[in-house]
This record gives C-alpha cells, sequence and structure tokens, in this order.
C-alpha cells in the first residue's frame, strides 16, 4: 500500500503569521496572491529573513504585514513612505519594502510617493491597484478611470485618474514595473529583481476588488476579472517610442489592451545621507 | 576629522542652537523636518552637526512626513527629533497618536508662534500647549517640558529623549519664539554628567515567543524590539493585544488604552519638574511658563519688594501636570494668578486642582507680557482681594 506523501510545513509556513488566519480579505479579492508572491521573493532572495522589513499604510493591501512573520509596521493612512525612509535612513543594511495600495500611496500619500521617488531612497513600493479604496467600501480614489460608477460617484467619476507607470517615471523611480494578479510569475521576479537593485523601485499590481470596483462596474467575480487580465494584456513595448506613455493608463470596462511589462530601469544615484567622516570638518566649539 | 558630539564647555548660545545642542549630547542621530519659523535654526544646526558625528538629517516634503521619518527611525533603533512650530505642530497630530499607539519614542520640539492659522510667524505664543495634551484624536498621555531659557533649551531637551525612551512615549518641548530665538549663557556639561535613561530592551531571545507589547513591569512599560533583530514584531496604530496583533475587541481596547495613559500617571513623578520662587509663606501664587515666567519672577520680585507676599510656581513639565505642588499650595494660598501668552489654557488645569480664585494674566501672543500686568494683578489680589476673571495684558 503506498504511503500518501504528507508535506508538513510548506516551504512559506515560516513567513506567514498562521496564527493569525483567517484573514479579513473577501473572496475574489487579488491582495493574497501579491503577498505570496512578496514571501516567495524573500524565501529566494538571499537575504536573511531577518532583515526583510515590511511598511504599509491604511487598507485592504496595507493589512498585509499583519499576516507577514516579518519586522513589518502598518502605520496610518497615506504615511509607509516616509516612515520607511526613516527606518531605512537608520538601518540601510535593512531591505524595506512598502506594501500598500493605490488609494493610500497616490491620494492622500501622494505627495510622499513623488519625493520619495525624486529622492531616490533606497525602499521597494509595491502597489496594490484595484481602482477604488476597497477598505471603506468601494469609493473613487485617483486610480478610477473617468466615467466609472463607485459609491461617491454614482453617477460616473468626473476626474481623470492617474497613469501610475507615467507618474512614477516622471517623478524619477528607477524601476517601474505594472503587472496583474494573473502575472504571478512576473511580479515574483519582479519584487526578486527590485531586491537587488537599488534605488526607489515601483511595482504596480492591478488587482481584483470584485465587491468594490468589480460590483460597481459589473465585474462581479475576482476570476471574471483575471479572465479579463487574461484576454486583455498585452506586454509593453520599449516607452515611449514603442508605446506611448498614454497608452499605459487603464480602463478594465473598455475593450482595449491593457499594458503591462517593465517601463523602467534606470541607475541613478541613491540617496545617501550626508556623512562627513572621510571629509574633514571645520573645528565648531 | 569628526566633529565633537558633545560641545562640553559654557556657550553664548542662541535656544534654537542650545536645543540642537541637547539633543545631539542626548544620543540624537536623525533629524526629519520642515523649516518653519522661528524653529528653523534647530533644522539649519542640525544639518551643519548630525553629519558631523555620524547622524542623519533630511528635509522632508511636509511635518507630517516629518513625524513618520523620526517614527521609522526610532522603531529601528535610533533616538530622533523634530522642530517645528504651531502649522507644521497641526499636520503632526494624527501621528502623535501612532507613535503612542506603538509606543515608540519620539521627541518633538514645537517653537511657539503667535496662531491659529499661520499668525504671526516671526513672533512669540504659547496657544499650543494644550493641543500638546490633546491635539490627537482620542485618549492617550504624553510629557511636554516648556524651557524659559536657552539653558533649558538644552537641558529639558536632554530630559525629553530620557523620557521619551524609558516609557516610550511622545514627548514635547513647548519652547517660544522669546526663549528659540534668545541667546544667553548655556553651560554643556562633560559626557558623564549627561543623564542617560535607556529604553527597556527584550532580554528574552526572539524564538522565546517575545510578546512584544506585553507590559510585565509594574511601569506597565514594555521593552521594545527594533527592526532588524530578529524579532519580527507587528506594530500597527489598531487596537492590539501583547503580541501586537490587531483584536477589534472592546475589551482589549479598553486594556490597551487604559494601560497607554496609565503608564505615564503611574510614571508622572519621574517626569515632572517644577520650581519655587518665594513659595513659602506665599499667600498669592503666580503660575507661569516659558517665556512669561521670565516676567511673573520679575512681578513677584517687585511685589515682595513692596511687601507683598507673592510667590511663583514654575511649571517646567506642563504634561504631566504638576498636581501636587499646587495642591500643596492649595492649603496656604488665598489666590492663583496664572499668567500665560494666550487667552486661558492652563488656568483651566490649575482651577482643576484649587479651591481659591484663579485670575488669568493673558495676551494672546505677540510680545511678551510684561512684568507690570502680572504686578497689576497680584497688587489688586492684595488690595481689594481675589476677583475672578481673565485680564488682559498689554504687551510692551
Ligand atoms: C486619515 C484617514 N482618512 C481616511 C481613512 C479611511 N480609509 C481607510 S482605508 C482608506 C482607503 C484605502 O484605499 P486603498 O489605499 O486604495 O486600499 P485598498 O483598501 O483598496 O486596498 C480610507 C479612505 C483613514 N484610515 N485615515
Ligand atoms: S474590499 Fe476589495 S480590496 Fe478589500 S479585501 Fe475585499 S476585495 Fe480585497
Amino acid at each position: 500500500m503506498a504511503h500518501a506523501l504528507v508535506a508538513e510545513k510548506h516551504p512559506l509556513d515560516d513567513l506567514i503569521r498562521t496564527d493569525r488566519m483567517p484573514h479579513i480579505w473577501c473572496p475574489g479579492c487579488g491582495i493574497g496572491i501579491v503577498m505570496r508572491c512578496y514571501a516567495q521573493a524573500i524565501l529566494e532572495s538571499g537575504i536573511p529573513v531577518e532583515q526583510h522589513v515590511i511598511v504599509s499604510g491604511i487598507g485592504c493591501a496595507a493589512r498585509t504585514p499583519g499576516y507577514m512573520n516579518l519586522d513589518s509596521y502598518h502605520t496610518t493612512h497615506g504615511r509607509p513612505i516616509p516612515f520607511a525612509t526613516g527606518l531605512k535612513l537608520v538601518k540601510p543594511e535593512l531591505m524595506v519594502t512598502v506594501f500598500s495600495g493605490d488609494g493610500d500611496l497616490a491620494a492622500i500619500g501622494g505627495n510622499h510617493l513623488i519625493h520619495a521617488a525624486r529622492r531616490n531612497v533606497d525602499i521597494k513600493v509595491i502597489c496594490i491597484n484595484n481602482f477604488n479604496y476597497g477598505m471603506t467600501g468601494g469609493q473613487v480614489g485617483p486610480t478610477t478611470p473617468l466615467g466609472a460608477k463607485t459609491t461617491t460617484t454614482p453617477y460616473g467619476n468626473p476626474e481623470n485618474p492617474f497613469n501610475f507607470p507615467y507618474l512614477l517615471a516622471a517623478a524619477g523611480a528607477v524601476f517601474v514595473s505594472r503587472w496583474t494578479t494573473i502575472h504571478a510569475r512576473q511580479v515574483k521576479e519582479d519584487i526578486l529583481y527590485t531586491f537587488h537593485k537599488p534605488g526607489f523601485t515601483f511595482i504596480e499590481v492591478l488587482a481584483p476588488c470584485p465587491v468594490g470596483f468589480g460590483k460597481s462596474n459589473n465585474i462581479d467575480e475576482g476570476v471574471e476579472e483575471m479572465w479579463l487580465y487574461r484576454r486583455r494584456c498585452v506586454l509593453a513595448g520599449r516607452v515611449p517610442d514603442e508605446t506611448p506613455w498614454e497608452a499605459l493608463q487603464v480602463d478594465l470596462r473598455e475593450e482595449r489592451p491593457i499594458v503591462v511589462g517593465r517601463f523602467v530601469d534606470e541607475e541613478r544615484p541613491v540617496y545617501r545621507p550626508v556623512r562627513l567622516e572621510d571629509k574633514p570638518s571645520e573645528h565648531r566649539g | 576629522m569628526k566633529g565633537r558630539a558633545i560641545l562640553t564647555g559654557e556657550h553664548f548660545m542662541h535656544g534654537d542652537h542650545a536645543c540642537t545642542e541637547g539633543a545631539i549630547a542626548a544620543g540624537c542621530r536623525f533629524f526629519a523636518g520642515y523649516p518653519i519659523t522661528p524653529s528653523t535654526e534647530i533644522a539649519e544646526r542640525m544639518a551643519q552637526r548630525l553629519p558631523e558625528v555620524g547622524g542623519v538629517f533630511i528635509q522632508m516634503e511636509d511635518e507630517i512626513a516629518s513625524i513618520l521619518a523620526i517614527i521609522g527611525a526610532s522603531a529601528a533603533g535610533t533616538r530622533a527629533m523634530s522642530a517645528t512650530s504651531g502649522p507644521g505642530f497641526s499636520l503632526m497630530m494624527e501621528n502623535i497618536g501612532l507613535a503612542v499607539m506603538m509606543e515608540i519614542p519620539i521627541v518633538i520640539v514645537d517653537v511657539q508662534r503667535g496662531s491659529p492659522s499661520t499668525g504671526l510667524p516671526t513672533l512669540p505664543g504659547q496657544a499650543d500647549v494644550m493641543q500638546a495634551r490633546w491635539g490627537s484624536h482620542g485618549d492617550y498621555a504624553i510629557a511636554a517640558y516648556a524651557p524659559w531659557s536657552p539653558q533649558e533649551m538644552f537641558d529639558l531637551t536632554v530630559l525629553a529623549f530620557n523620557v521619551a525612551d524609558r516609557f516610550r512615549i511622545p514627548v514635547m518641548v513647548m519652547s517660544d519664539e522669546v526663549v528659540g530665538h534668545m541667546v544667553e549663557r548655556v553651560v554643556i556639561p562633560p559626557e558623564e554628567q549627561i543623564p542617560r535613561w535607556e529604553r527597556k530592551r527584550p532580554t528574552v531571545p526572539p524564538e522565546n515567543g517575545f510578546r512584544p507589547f506585553l507590559a510585565e513591569d509594574d511601569d506597565l512599560v514594555p521593552p521594545l524590539a527594533h527592526a532588524g533583530e530578529g524579532y519580527r514584531v507587528h506594530f500597527t496604530g489598531l487596537t492590539h493585544d501583547e503580541r501586537g496583533y490587531p483584536d477589534m475587541s472592546a475589551e482589549t481596547h479598553h486594556r490597551l488604552v487604559t494601560r497607554l495613559v496609565e503608564k505615564v500617571r503611574r510614571n508622572a513623578d519621574a517626569m515632572i519638574r517644577y520650581e519655587g520662587y518665594g513659595l513659602e509663606d506665599a499667600k498669592i501664587v503666580v503660575i507661569s511658563y516659558g517665556c512669561t515666567a521670565r516676567s511673573a519672577r520679575r512681578a513677584i520680585g517687585q511685589a515682595r519688594a513692596a511687601g507683598i507676599p507673592a510667590g511663583l510656581l514654575r511649571l517646567i513639565s506642563l504634561w504631566p501636570f504638576p498636581e501636587k505642588p499646587l495642591r500643596e499650595l492649595a492649603r496656604q494660598a488665598e489666590a492663583f494668578i496664572v499668567a500665560e501668552m494666550n487667552l486661558g489654557q492652563m488656568i483651566c488645569e490649575v482651577e482643576r486642582y484649587v479651591a481659591q480664585p484663579v485670575i488669568g494674566v493673558n495676551h494672546a501672543g505677540g510680545a511678551m507680557i510684561p512684568p507690570a500686568p502680572i504686578l497689576e494683578a497680584i497688587e489688586e489680589v492684595a488690595t481689594r482681594g481675589a476677583r475672578i476673571g481673565r485680564r488682559k495684558a498689554s504687551a510692551g
């Protein structure tokens, strides 16, 4: 009689606070997929687990640090980037990842986002973009497409959304990519890649929020949105010559391509605090 | 060659600079701020000095980013500070609550100017003192000190770091434009005489089920694990249990918030500072703090010279409020006068502890309250008896 092989422990178990399960996320939510990619990338990174720090703001995506068995900081709405900046600058040996939502990072925290990119602080940002505020029940956000319905735009959104990759490239991020939750492998690969890429890096992951953006815009199931990604995603050519920045604007409600891929991968001096160790200092006092 | 961290010796020093030197002497190695009059000299001197001593200076995009950056730096184990004035202090309020909830020590200096709003950027005020205590939402407790001289800008900044670290709370140095911009003698002691209270740190190794928010000692302060030490701790502004895990129950919430408030109450004696002048036989007690206390001291001297038994209780810690000496003075005093450069803030606290008439000498800010209106209030009480009310001080 053959014996069943029973795995006593999943390789990612040590990275997850299993005592915190079940999580709060809805069925069909995309956030968990990205959390898993992050955990896998940590495992493969060769960087000791103790050196990984995860920081978030507030929102559904921002709950991720609570489930990761790492030094984890769940800060206030919009503020993970400046928190991570302070932490990283005093302990540069740590690998500091900001894991948060599009509203958190681009609305209330938008100013911190562009300034950290401009400075090129060495922090890794993973942004879950579900085109709305999930946690508070599906309100309009800075990524909600023009005309889309949400609970606070019942007649359609009168505002233009941000085009994340374009914004981050302009602000100075040294690495910018976009994937969706069907691109688990690419997301993991990019997280891993950015661990070894000094500077401010930004990975946008489009993710279903079936109870929020989905419900208001006739994408009722998470899996339906996954199929939609699968049908429409196209890999970007070189921006802007082959794929213009404008083509990166996303509207799930329209039958047009969703452009994914790596858009920026550059070298730029990383922000380092001024040190006088090697320079002669003017005598004082 | 690196710069000296502690500028031991006698100096003729600017208040904001003395604050900077106090911070560096206390071991502050991270400063994040955003320029604002009248605190900017602190940032400027930090920008000069921190690189000399191996520290980090960063000018952030606003004061919200500044307070977050210092909380982050402190979470990683570095003594960290920011300095601002009213408008920036207001921007920091939400995240004072974050530092309280995460129990991450930080020091914030507010060099107060005339307010509200943009107010009087270059002129003094003392109208943020209640904001320091109550400005963030919810129940919490912090410590706040009011220096009255450049020397105290140094000394109280050192104390602020020690109290913050020892009790894991945000501590504020509530200076004012007069003291911040005053140049006076400042004595910086040798290194071994600069007090240092350490953070309580975990004593068990990470594997042994360290519970980061379990306060086992009577002081209610749990040991603090820093980022990167292997404890894999979760910090959140959400209500959390002893493991640091979010717990949305009323019971856990009550237990946590009560401990955070009680932690300060129980350790208040270690935080409270005050000073008395001529209080032994005082029948009329003036209460004041910061730059206004300088005028108050002169006023009670003048009153004494005229034969009036007046004394001064100078509040050095505004929060926790020195209620004990006040209760004791209530046994002998006939009236209290509270002189402050606002329209009546700390007077509310005084009124909570004494049954005698409490008279305010107030001015909305813009110039120091001179000794004269304080003396007038003393004389009036002495000759005509106490009359409850707030007096307008004409600032010179
Ligand atoms: C200062 C402040 N304002 C508002 C809120 C309420 N709030 C919590 S989460 C959230 C939006 C989160 O949206 P997003 O960042 O897109 O994350 P998601 O929940 O979609 O993952 C808001 C507005 C808050 N917590 N703090
Ligand atoms: S509300 Fe949306 S983002 Fe939040 S857990 Fe549910 S599906 Fe996910």
